[in-house]
């Protein structure tokens, strides 16, 4: 395959495919990855292809998932292990942070976990309580481990796989609701550096940050600014920890104002960070304070009024018109 | 206290005769066959655990350990269990073990560097076949358990040769969700894992009735896998235990619950005090069962060791103590910047820079006063 048009889902499962092809020590364990192929199919057909000790149905308990992932990679194993859904992954949360992200602080070096926990994240979708979540802020508040998130399918195919070679543990979060959607992918293209932002759309005037299914969001913003004439550029961070702010450092020394796009809470969320960090960087370049467009403080809401939550185009538009207000 | 005794496998009764076989509650038949010089092996490694771990304490009380959690009273199940263990096994330890440590061989100043907080108990888990301590009660099951898995993946099971991993745990581990994890995870996928919890009584303050209605190794027969009681005072029935547990697991028949009945007869760790919750008559009952004098009872009426044994034993573990002890005062602290070491395998940007400004901010002070 050179150039495909695929969907996220399609995306990432052919990367994790072409992982599970290429080191016979990657497992994919999780509940329901196997006959069924997730819940979003996105491990479709693999337990088929590679057997039932390479695509392991788990018992249903998460902490189990997590902790027995543990143990397979000091044993040498490459576990990718998916949480079914954001609002599920707390059960693990113990062994992710207590136990996942800190043995090789612990160790002095000496045992490494090459672990990527897998969760669709985020709202949009219509769904109950639970099951649209964005828990990024939680693990990229925990040193030892690193957190990505993918927008396209042509990084979800290439992230997917570099986070799998990676000796880190890597909480890899799927934009569930844009698992649909298609874009080019090229496996044969040279991979971008997995911790790196990437500027998603050129422009001028306004620095927009965005991540994971936010950027979709902000590229519209974009189209839509430009037709008044203003020219956003867009940044799509990838990494959530470490972050990559050099780009958004650059890109607000030339526009002045940045405003950073998120679907989780605001209250020490990751806007809190990065408008921080560019404040303290661009501090004689700003014409105005940082703005955040987020989630509200409350609990994801019931998914008739999730419209009303999840930042879209128009409070993107209206942030970036009141950066113009100072 | 020690109900269903008949239930428990002993092969040493507590003023030190031998029982030739006991039948466990899993209908399997114990026994060990042992050389004089094995029986002796067992008498050496009691007491050189015990004064190791009494020397601990006085270093707690001295000011050079921040805390110690002694591993008093609990010597047999740990050393027993401990021999039992073949090179190939891998154990998950909690933060009690000090006794299967030493009988695998690991440095005994590296759980004191641990507890003086010099480091974070950072012995090679790959090579000494020994997991770091676990604090979070239970963890380590979860981590034993998917280690067992890779066993199985690996076909290192099945045979004589084949491997095994064993998590220790408390009583009041028993309680926990991981705990209760490991044994779902563990059944069913027939994972060559061995659970033995050394049953203490207590979890620091509360009793075992705090944590179950049902005797602790009832509780495999709910998972799908054997459960077994043993007297954890007697060395003999904890070796014999547990080498069958693990020639079950190596030769993939799946895992094992050992509970070892014992019990602590210290406080939990340094910083607790039991007299608030525990009858001074219970420890005294209890001190008539020691592992140490009814072996050493066994040993001097078989005529396996003499009073000359006996001393030579006693000097060898002293002169291991105070060894430890003069090793402990001059163990150096890290340096500083050590703290950005090791978060990530291959560095991080965020920690880099933080070290660089730490660095940069110790030297500015360089010929102040400070
Ligand atoms: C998850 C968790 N909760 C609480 C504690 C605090 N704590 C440390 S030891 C302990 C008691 C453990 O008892 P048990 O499992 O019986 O082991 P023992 O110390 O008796 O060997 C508790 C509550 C902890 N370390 N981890």
């Amino acid at each position: 395959m050179a150039t495909e048009s695929l969907t996220l889902g399609k995306a990432l499962n052919a990367g994790l495919r072409r992982a599970l092809d290429r080191d016979p020590k990657v497992v994919i364990m999780g509940e329901d990855v196997g006959k069924l192929g997730g819940v979003f199919r996105i491990t479709d057909g693999l337990q088929k292809d590679f057997g039932e000790d390479r695509v392991i149905d788990t018992p249903l308990a998460e902490s189990g998932i997590i902790g027995t992932a543990v143990g397979l990679a000091l044993r040498g194993y490459r576990p990718v292990c998916e949480i079914q859904f954001d609002g599920f992954v707390y059960p693990a949360y113990d062994q992710i942070v207590s136990q996942v992200a800190k043995m090789h602080y612990r160790s002095r070096g000496m045992v490494r976990l090459p672990i990527v926990i897998r969760i669709p994240f985020g709202g949009g979708i219509g769904a109950v309580e639970h099951h649209s979540e964005s828990p990024e802020a939680y693990f990229a508040h925990t040193p030892g481990l690193k957190v990505v998130t993918c927008s396209n399918p042509s990084d979800g195919y290439t992230m997917i796989q570099q986070a799998i070679a990676s000796d880190d543990p890597i909480v890899f979060l799927e934009p569930k609701r844009r698992y649909w959607e298609k874009g080019e992918v090229d496996a044969e293209a040279e991979a971008y550096p997995l911790h790196s932002a990437r500027v998603a759309r050129p422009g001028t005037d306004v620095t927009v940050v965005a991540y994971g299914p936010m950027v979709r969001t902000a590229l519209d913003a974009a189209t839509a600014a430009a037709e008044d004439g203003r020219e956003l550029e867009v940044i799509d961070l990838r990494s959530l920890s470490p972050l990559d702010l050099g780009p958004v450092h650059e890109s607000v020394r030339r526009t002045g104002r940045c405003v950073v796009v998120h679907e989780a809470p605001s209250n020490v969320g990751l806007g809190a960070e990065i408008a921080a960090r560019v404040t303290e960087e661009c501090f004689y370049s700003l014409e105005s304070p940082v703005l955040r467009v987020t989630g509200f403080d409350t609990p994801y809401p019931a998914a008739r009024v999730e419209e009303e939550y999840l930042p879209d185009l128009d409070r993107v538009l209206d942030a970036v018109d009141r950066t113009y207000g100072w | 206290m020690a109900r269903d005794d008949d239930t428990l496998v002993q092969l040493l009764t507590p003023d030190g005769e031998r029982v030739d076989r006991a039948v466990g509650p899993d209908g399997v038949e114990y026994s060990v066959d042992l050389t004089d010089a094995e029986y002796r092996g067992f008498y050496r490694d009691l007491v050189t655990v015990r004064r190791l771990d009494a020397e601990a304490t006085a270093l707690q009380r001295q000011g050079e350990l921040g805390i110690w959690a002694s591993l008093l009273g609990q010597e047999a199940a740990q050393v027993g269990s401990g021999r039992a263990l073949r090179p190939q096994d891998m154990v998950f330890p909690t933060y009690r073990e000090h006794g299967v440590l030493y009988c695998r061989g690991i440095d005994p100043i590296m759980p004191l560097s641990l507890f003086r907080g010099v480091d974070q108990g950072a012995w090679d888990p790959i090579e000494t076949r020994c997991g770091m301590y676990t604090i979070v009660i239970g963890a380590q099951t979860l981590h034993a358990t998917g280690y067992a898995m890779g066993i199985a993946m690996d076909g290192k099971v099945g045979g004589d040769d084949g491997e095994a991993a064993i998590a220790y745990f408390g009583d009041g581990a028993t309680s926990q969700g991981d705990v209760n994890e490991a044994f779902i995870w563990s059944a069913v996928y027939t994972a060559p894992v061995v659970f033995f919890c050394q049953n203490n009584q207590y979890a620091i303050s509360e009793p075992i009735e705090r944590q179950t209605r049902v005797p602790l190794y009832q509780r495999a027969a709910g998972f799908g896998f054997p459960g077994v009681r043993v007297d954890g005072n007697d060395v003999l029935a904890s070796y014999a235990v547990t080498r069958h547990a693990l020639d079950h697991a190596r030769s993939g028949q799946g895992p094992t619950l050992i509970e070892a009945y014992t019990y602590r007869m210290g406080a939990h760790t340094t910083s607790d005090d039991p007299s608030r919750y525990r009858p001074p008559a219970e420890a005294e009952a209890w001190r008539s069962r020691d592992p140490i004098a009814r072996l050493a009872a066994f040993l001097g009426r078989q005529q396996i060791a003499d009073e000359t044994f006996f001393a030579e034993v006693d000097e060898q573990a002293r002169t291991e103590a105070v060894r430890l002890r003069e090793r402990v005062l001059t163990m150096p602290d890290p340096a500083p910047d050590s703290i950005f070491d090791n978060v990530y395998p291959h560095g991080s940007p965020l920690v880099d820079g933080e070290r660089e400004r730490f660095n940069a901010y110790r030297k500015s002070f360089e010929g102040s006063a400070h």
